[in-house]
């Protein structure tokens, strides 16, 4: 276990790493999934096209498909940007799908008689869905939501394998490839490290958890 | 019945179509082919003897790397790092169609040897320190070194000095010695990691990385498989010696193997096997380098 004390300045930098590709990714996916959402359940045929296209697509692709057209289709394409951006953009796509669909669930488990009620008030579909439905919804899914929000952290390791350099797994490559330590502490060192970002994220959601639930 | 016929005729097919893809590239190509020992005698209790007395021996090799160790399309194995794994074998007594071919991913290398999955790792092996404190090496057998690669069209990029001033990223294998080397002239946020250097030259076409470093070796492969698009500049700037790794503390075998690279420098059998792999796209033939002494 020496290799973790000796090189902790490079798991710590790992970590730090892994962390702000989760962090971009979560607020982006948040936004673009609740935003499919709203697409999936509003009035308009196209729109509701348009998010079903989007969830098939996204949630049926594995993610390192959608990595790997990121990395490689894009600039192919004439568009460059840092790897960084592209993987991180990728992960929000790829989990925006399931968020959305986390999403739809709990705008499912609302009661109709919610929207009818906002609507005989004279709220629009956007001020009904931002107003009334959302905050709804959102208190009955933190589970499943964390559970998204979990496995996307674990898949910043893929996101890690296309271009983006010094993530937390690409420190245990680095330790056991290039520098031959053993492989067996390096890995434990990369499984604390994700532990150390993904337990507190469950705590956290937990605790959020009992804060809003609602019982039905 | 008549779904019955069709299954029937498509088994037929299949099979044949099968048959006619097991019967081609068999035979003997112009290939290097390494002489083999008969019935060499080694003493009692040696690897050697070991090797010898089963007749077949496992090698560790990669399995992407043009011209060093390659699995071409007919699943034949074929490059230096082969060529000098069938030398080795052949000293031996074992032929080359008795040996595995395991491929050995750089990450795994050291552990394959101590968990005896190879007997011998030949896989563009840098001989280092770090590495010598968990396998040994015999050779070096073949002496690489770092360069870097980029678009015929760039005329800025001359050498690891000029990356310094530069915005240029540069892309190499995760874990690679060249992928640390680097870091000493640019820092972390210009570096691209990929898993294989095939990505890093889809990188390099795409404009996504202005140069590939690693070994001269690795690139000239690379430049071989994308005529006229991509050209190594500046001169190497390190010296990456190939070992053969085997399993730590193995004194005799690691000076058997030195003895066989010895005498097929010596006899002509180490030129042609870089003549007919690595050669291919290289000007100058290189001797065998000064041998380290076993330990």
């Amino acid at each position: 276990m020496q290799v973790l004390i000796d090189n902790y300045h490079l798991y710590l930098r790992g970590l730090g790493t892994t962390l702000q590709i989760c962090l971009y990714a979560g607020l982006l996916t948040l936004v673009v999934g609740t935003f499919i959402a709203g697409c999936r359940v509003a009035p308009l045929t196209p729109l509701r096209a348009f998010g079903t296209a989007w969830v098939t697509v996204f949630r049926n692709c594995p993610l390192a498909v959608v990595l790997f057209f990121m990395a490689f289709g894009i600039p192919a394409l004439g568009v460059n940007a840092s790897y960084f951006v592209f993987g991180t953009i990728g992960l929000a796509l790829y989990t925006s799908a399931f968020v959305c669909e986390a999403i739809r669930s709990g705008i499912n488990a609302v009661s109709p008689g919610q929207a009818e009620a906002a609507r005989s008030v004279g709220l629009g579909f956007g001020q009904t869905l931002r107003l009334v439905i959302l905050p709804q919804a959102v208190r009955s899914i933190i589970p499943p939501l964390g559970s998204v929000m979990i496995a996307m952290i674990k898949n910043s390791a893929i996101a890690g394998a296309f271009g983006i350099g010094g993530d937390l797994y690409a420190v245990g490559i680095r330790q056991s490839s290039a520098q031959g330590e053993a492989i067996i502490p390096v890995l434990v060192g990369v499984a604390l490290g994700y532990l150390i970002i993904t337990i507190p994220a469950g705590l956290l959601l937990s605790y959020v958890e009992r804060k809003v639930a609602i019982a039905r | 019945m008549r779904n019955g016929k069709l299954t029937a005729a498509a088994i037929a097919a299949s099979m044949g179509l099968l048959l006619s893809a097991c019967g081609g590239g068999s035979a003997d190509e112009e290939g290097f082919s390494a002489p083999v020992a008969d019935n060499p005698s080694f003493e009692d209790g040696t690897t050697m003897a070991e090797y010898a007395d089963s007749g077949e021996i496992t090698i560790g090799v990669k399995k992407d790397q043009p011209l060093f160790g390659l699995e071409n399309l007919n699943g034949e194995m074929e490059g230096f790092d082969v060529a000098i794994g069938e030398i080795i074998a052949g000293k031996l007594g074992i032929p080359a169609d008795a040996i595995n071919w395991k491929e050995t991913p750089s990450k795994n290398r050291e552990l394959y040897l101590e968990q005896g999955k190879v007997d011998m790792v030949v896989a563009t092996y840098t001989i280092n320190d770090k590495r010598a404190e968990r396998v040994s090496f015999a050779g070096p057998y073949y002496e690489a070194g770092q360069d870097l690669m980029v678009k015929q069209s760039n005329d800025s990029i001359t050498g690891p000095e000029s990356l310094r001033d530069s915005e240029a990223k540069v892309c190499s294998a995760r874990g690679s010695t060249p992928s640390e080397r680097i870091r000493e002239y640019i820092d972390n946020s210009r570096l691209v990691l990929f898993d294989t250097y095939s990505k890093c030259a889809d990188a390099l076409r795409n404009g996504q990385a202005q140069a590939v470093t690693t070994d001269n070796s690795i690139l000239m492969g690379l430049v071989s498989e994308n005529e006229n698009q991509f050209k190594v500049v500046g001169e190497t700037f390190s010296e990456e010696p190939y070992g053969v790794g085997i399993v730590k503390g193995d004194v005799d075998f690691c000076e058997f193997i030195n003895d066989s690279l010895r005498t097929a420098a010596e006899n002509g059998t180490y030129q042609e096997a870089w003549n007919s792999t690595a050669g291919e796209v290289s000007e100058k033939t290189p001797e065998l380098p000064e041998l380290r002494s076993c330990s």
